[in-house]
């Protein structure tokens, strides 16, 4: 693949277009939804293939299962407490799509469905929502007095009231950002980089010289992309998570 | 399934003596290296920012103030994004089991 017009052309990896022929043009069926489908068919994949032999000693499908279910136990248990089993399946669920989204989004022609703040807003929505009717349903009235710490005089709550509310509906934002800004800038760069292979590529006899440094850097940025794919994942989760125990503990 | 519950507690108990579990603390568990934090820290700034500038707009908007309330959440915005931050660094003051 030539760099076209010798430009860099960072951004349209992002573009949506329709799969699957006339069928998925005529109800928008996107490459993004495509890859979300795959996402969800392989997180299920693993969980009853990998768990179908049930071994004490797992082999290494049913210990990659294990494992991720431990890691979400471990995080939901720690973070909110014992009572937080009951959301296990909601984190462990978002927690998995976003890995896998993340991780999918890595592979050469795959696309990052968490690269569009419409998928990350969607998901910090919906946890957003139920943070919030978790600590209503919990606490009832009492949860508005999250708006307003106690001991606090009185006169102030003209201010603080509206910061705490901003502060509040600017976790759904922040959450989203967080996750689709570190997905975009890691695809734009290994863009630019693979792009700088190709131009420095064509640059007479010392070019192949030269695009070898691009193509190191590449290198790096991938195993830099693992390891942010999965950061991501887990802050994402772990947030999560902390938004929970702020909805049960109402602290 | 108290008993075992009261297990768990006492094993986690033991495992936090001994070191191998890590004692909860403040948002414990977030990644802390400089560079997420910095990039958190900007994160929770903007998007408090953005909130309140979208709903100082939608007011203006709505009430035919402009630029008055627009101005109001903007400033409101900021001291939540301020507050953020301050979170993130205040260790989390609910106490869990």
């Amino acid at each position: 693949m030539a760099a076209e017009g010798k430009t860099i052309d960072a951004l349209s990896q992002f573009n949506l277009g329709t799969v699957l022929g006339p069928i998925g043009g005529s109800v928008n069926f996107s490459q993004s939804n495509l890859h979300m489908v795959i996402v969800a068919g392989l997180i299920l994949a693993l969980m009853t293939y990998g768990m179908r032999a049930r071994a004490l000693v797992p082999g290494r499908l049913q210990s990659v299962a294990e494992s991720a279910y431990e890691f979400v136990m471990g995080l939901v248990t720690e973070q909110i407490g014992p009572e937080g089993r009951r959301f296990f399946p909601f984190v462990f669920t978002l927690f998995m799509f976003v890995l896998f989204g993340n991780m999918l989004g890595l592979f050469p022609y795959a696309f990052t469905f968490t690269s569009h703040i419409a998928v990350t807003l969607a998901l910090a929505l919906m946890v957003f929502v139920l943070i919030t009717a978790v600590a209503l349903t919990l606490h009832g009235r009492k949860f508005f007095g999250y708006f307003f710490p106690e001991g606090a005089p009185l006169w102030l709550a003209p201010i603080i009231v509206p910061v705490e509310i901003i502060s509040y509906l600017s976790r759904p934002i922040s959450l989203s950002i967080r996750l689709f800004a570190n997905m975009v800038a890691g695809h734009v760069m290994l863009k630019v980089f693979a792009t700088f292979v190709v131009m420095l590529g064509g640059l007479g006899a010392a070019g192949p010289f030269l695009s070898v440094l691009p193509l190191a850097i590449n290198v790096a940025l991938v195993g830099f992309e693992v390891l942010v794919a999965f950061l991501q994942a887990y802050v994402f989760a772990i947030l999560t998570c902390i938004y929970l125990s702020d909805a049960v503990h109402l602290h | 399934m108290s008993k075992q519950d009261g297990f768990d507690k006492r094993l986690k108990d033991a495992r936090t003596r001994q070191g191998l579990d890590r004692a909860a603390d403040g948002q414990a568990g977030l990644p802390r290296g400089s560079w997420g934090l910095g990039f958190r820290a900007g994160v929770d700034i903007v998007s408090a920012l953005v909130v309140g500038v979208v709903l100082g707009l939608l007011a203006d908007r709505w009430l035919g103030t402009w630029p008055w309330l627009f101005l109001l959440f903007f400033v409101l915005g900021s001291a939540a994004g301020v507050l953020n931050v301050f979170r993130l660094f205040k260790p989390r003051a609910s106490d869990r089991a």
